[in-house]
């Protein structure tokens, strides 16, 4: 009986292990661990070109992380793409006159939207929009700029 | 000639017949399984042997693959200058391909060939059929236990077997190699999927414990009933589970990850 009750503990925590192995795997080797982002407020901006930005994507100032790409969609009227972000609720005196531009993460990485504050004393709440935007730089077009403006030079 | 045709012949026969009574004896273990949840303390008591023995083998191997993962890796990404990727390529190999490979291979070495050949000496010694004189079916009370043990260790020790890689790489890439440590887990947070790498690799571990279970299990239900016989079969299980889930690993490679 002892012997059985000794199996029981043993089967119970070689299945607790791999259990905790796979949350484990879940939590911190996944991405599912970021799905529990804290729900903050929602604004938007348009882009005229995002680039490779994808939802979920970060969104940082001055380098710290405030909040994700919640959703992308295009704007049918004026072809612009329309980028909401949510922010972290403790991140709630961003200034309402603040930039956003499309950086991407070193030479190959991923892209993320950057947010310069500006100095304006009304603060951007739930629903704003940021009017301030810059493009996503697409290396292609600026060899090609960089290429066409070098022929006409001549 | 007739000679070599009839060879060739009783082979084909031989190894379609023996397709057919594993097909057999599967169907019979899985019409036991329900049965077998009343009596659960049959497969517990099978756990202990087929998976909590297995553990140290598993986690040994593990952080040790995940070590040289750790290092070979670094020595190729360190040339591009994307050594913090080293998290990205030790988490999607080990998660999608060397965890449940080389865990399942392992699985085979050390709980399938015990169980081919401790059911293979139950038979050589008669035990299974004097349980049949006894009215108890040797499928159900020996056979369906083990296999339910089987195909519940396989994705744990093959979570474990990922997780304590994941663990050495770090520990070679950080502490060794110096590698920032929120760049290797932010870079593989950001690339691994939940369903697309990782449950798929669950799913891939229980293919697996399901073949190899069933392979140890008829080999050991299968041998010839001699000491030279059930060393053949244990052989065979070893060896065949190895083609099996080597085999199985490039389908199932192809079906989830292709496009």
């Amino acid at each position: 009986m002892i012997q059985s009750k000794q199996t029981e503990i043993l089967v119970g925590l070689f299945v607790a292990a791999g259990l905790a192995a796979l949350f484990m795997l879940a939590m911190k080797v996944s991405n599912l661990g970021d799905f529990t982002d804290e729900k903050g407020y929602q604004v938007t901006a348009n882009f005229q070109n995002i680039g490779g930005l994808k939802p979920r994507s970060p969104v940082s100032m001055a380098g710290v992380r405030v909040g994700r790409v919640a959703d992308i969609k295009l704007d049918p009227n004026t072809y612009d793409a329309v980028v909401t972000i949510n922010v972290y609720p403790q991140y709630d005196n961003i200034p309402l006159d603040t930039s956003a531009s499309i950086f991407t993460a070193g030479l190959l990485g991923e892209q993320y939207i950057g947010l310069q504050a500006g100095a304006d004393d009304f603060y951007l709440a739930d629903g704003d929009e940021i009017t301030l935007t810059q493009p996503a730089v697409v290396l292609e077009q600026i060899i090609g700029q960089f290429l066409y403006s070098k022929a006409e030079g001549e | 000639m007739i000679d070599f045709i009839r060879t060739l012949g009783r082979w084909a026969l031989g190894t379609m017949e023996r397709l057919g009574r594993a097909t057999l004896l599967l169907v019979q273990i899985l019409t036991g399984i329900p049965e077998l949840m009343m009596r659960f303390s049959l497969v517990v008591q099978q756990l202990f042997y087929v998976g909590v023995l297995s553990v140290l083998i598993i986690l040994v191997s593990g952080l040790f693959v995940g070590m040289v993962l750790g290092l070979q890796g670094y020595n190729t990404l360190v040339d591009f200058g994307a050594e913090e990727s080293l998290g990205v390529l030790v988490s999607l190999s080990l998660v999608r391909e060397l965890g449940p490979v080389v865990s399942a291979l392992l699985f085979a070495g050390r709980a399938g060939s015990a169980l081919t050949a401790e059911i293979g000496l139950m038979k050589s010694t008669e035990q299974l059929s004097g349980m049949e004189m006894m009215a108890v079916d040797p499928v159900r009370r020996v056979i369906a236990p083990r296999f339910l043990a089987g195909l519940i260790s396989m994705p744990l020790l093959a979570a474990m077997f990922s997780a304590v890689g994941i663990l050495g790489a770090f520990l070679v890439g950080h502490s060794l190699l110096g590698v920032d440590d929120g760049a290797f887990w932010s870079q593989m947070q950001a690339k691994t999927d939940w369903y697309e790498d990782i449950l798929n690799g669950v799913i891939k571990s229980i293919v697996f414990g399901f073949v190899v279970t069933w392979i140890a299990l008829f080999e050991g239900y299968d041998a010839v009933p001699t000491s030279e016989g059930v060393g053949r079969s244990t052989t065979r299980t070893v060896v065949h589970s190895a083609f099996a889930i080597l085999g199985l690993d490039f389908v199932l490679t192809a079906l989830m990850f292709g496009e």
